[in-house]
């Protein structure tokens, strides 16, 4: 079974491409451009994976994070930010990312980490 | 003086390493939106070799793209250029409503992470001052960050310059928490030395909902 992701992004230009990127290495992948939109398909559907910007209009990325592991405890997340100080990516995995990467990704490495999960 | 120049000089420095991460995570943005789109061409390169036919429209519309997100990289590094440049003269003429619409630029992601739509009403006419530019900037946006605390449900902040007989005002408007916001704090933030150094005058209108700051037409003249 293909892995399933939510992107989040409010760069729409950005989404749409690495959403068809993805899609191009058989996982099955959702968009939205809000944060609102973004929690209320994490409680509808089922997803392997959410990977999110950092600076989303209306919640900072901790917000969001805390927010979406509230809703699935089970859910993987990877957070994308311009820049990653130590300090952020410390408290994001705290709080239960999986990793924090910076923009630009690099999709093979995405693709990587995602795949890993399934991995036994 | 000194103590009150040593804290504008560092609230300076913040409000300039504020706008300076807010241009930084635009311009990764940027280059995360023609980073795809090179990925994109590059897988539909191994498509070619691999037989595949690609549409010529896909290959303009990823030309398109990049155009497009160059265009929006070149105005951020405008506008980052036009900040750095203001603190090149300690005092000089000025149109208010060029600091104006350089400071909603500049302040947009922010505005937006918090939720916030911040609409610049400029003047048809030129708003002529003589003044410290980058100070003014950092008067007008410690004002924009507290206003966006202050906009109550709405969300939306209005600024509007108006020319007045002794120089200009600027109004904040729309600020429905305005009543329920720390007004005092700020205040005495602001007190510390910035707007005696442009000897601006704030103003906090708690019925019209509003934030007046009036600036003087020459900073020089009493």
């Amino acid at each position: 079974m293909s892995e399933k992701l939510l992107i989040i992004d409010d760069e729409k230009d950005f989404l749409d491409i690495i959403a068809e990127r993805i899609r191009a290495h058989g996982m099955d992948v959702s968009t939205v451009t809000s944060v609102e939109d973004a929690l209320n398909m994490v409680e509808e559907e089922s997803f392997d994976v959410v990977i999110m910007d950092f600076m989303m209009p209306g919640m900072n990325g901790f917000q969001t994070l805390k927010a979406v592991k509230q809703k699935k405890p089970g859910v993987q997340i990877i957070l994308l930010t311009g820049y990653v100080p130590d300090e952020k990516r410390i408290e994001a995995k705290a709080l239960g990312a999986l990793d924090v990467i910076e923009k630009p990704p690099d999709l093979e490495d995405l693709i990587g980490k995602i795949r890993s999960l399934k991995t036994p | 003086m000194g103590t009150k120049f040593g804290t504008v000089t560092e609230t300076g420095l913040q409000f300039f390493g504020k706008m300076a991460l807010s241009i930084s995570h635009e311009i990764k943005n940027v280059l995360a939106i023609i980073n795809e789109n090179a990925g994109l061409l590059g897988d539909f390169a191994l498509m070619i070799d691999r037989g595949a036919a690609i549409e010529p429209q896909r290959l303009k519309n990823i030309s398109q793209a990049v155009m497009k997100q160059v265009r929006r990289a070149d105005n951020i590094v405008k506008n980052m250029n036009r900040l750095a440049h203001s603190v090149d003269k300690s005092i000089e003429p000025i149109d208010l409503n060029d600091i104006l619409e350089l400071l909603v630029a500049l302040s947009d992601r922010v505005a937006s992470t918090r939720g916030v739509a911040v609409q610049a009403k400029l003047n048809q006419d030129a708003l002529k001052l003589r003044i410290a530019p980058f100070f003014l900037m950092h008067l007008l946006w410690s004002c924009m960050d507290f206003a966006m605390g202050a906009t109550g449900e709405d969300k939306i902040i209005e600024i509007v310059p108006q020319k007045t007989a002794a120089g200009a005002q600027v109004f904040f408007k729309g600020l429905g928490g305005l009543a329920g916001a720390p007004l005092k704090p700020f205040q005495a933030e602001l007190d510390k030395g910035l707007t005696d150094l442009i000897k601006a005058e704030l103003e906090f209108d708690v019925e019209n909902r509003e934030i007046v700051v009036t600036i003087a037409e020459d900073i020089d003249s009493e």
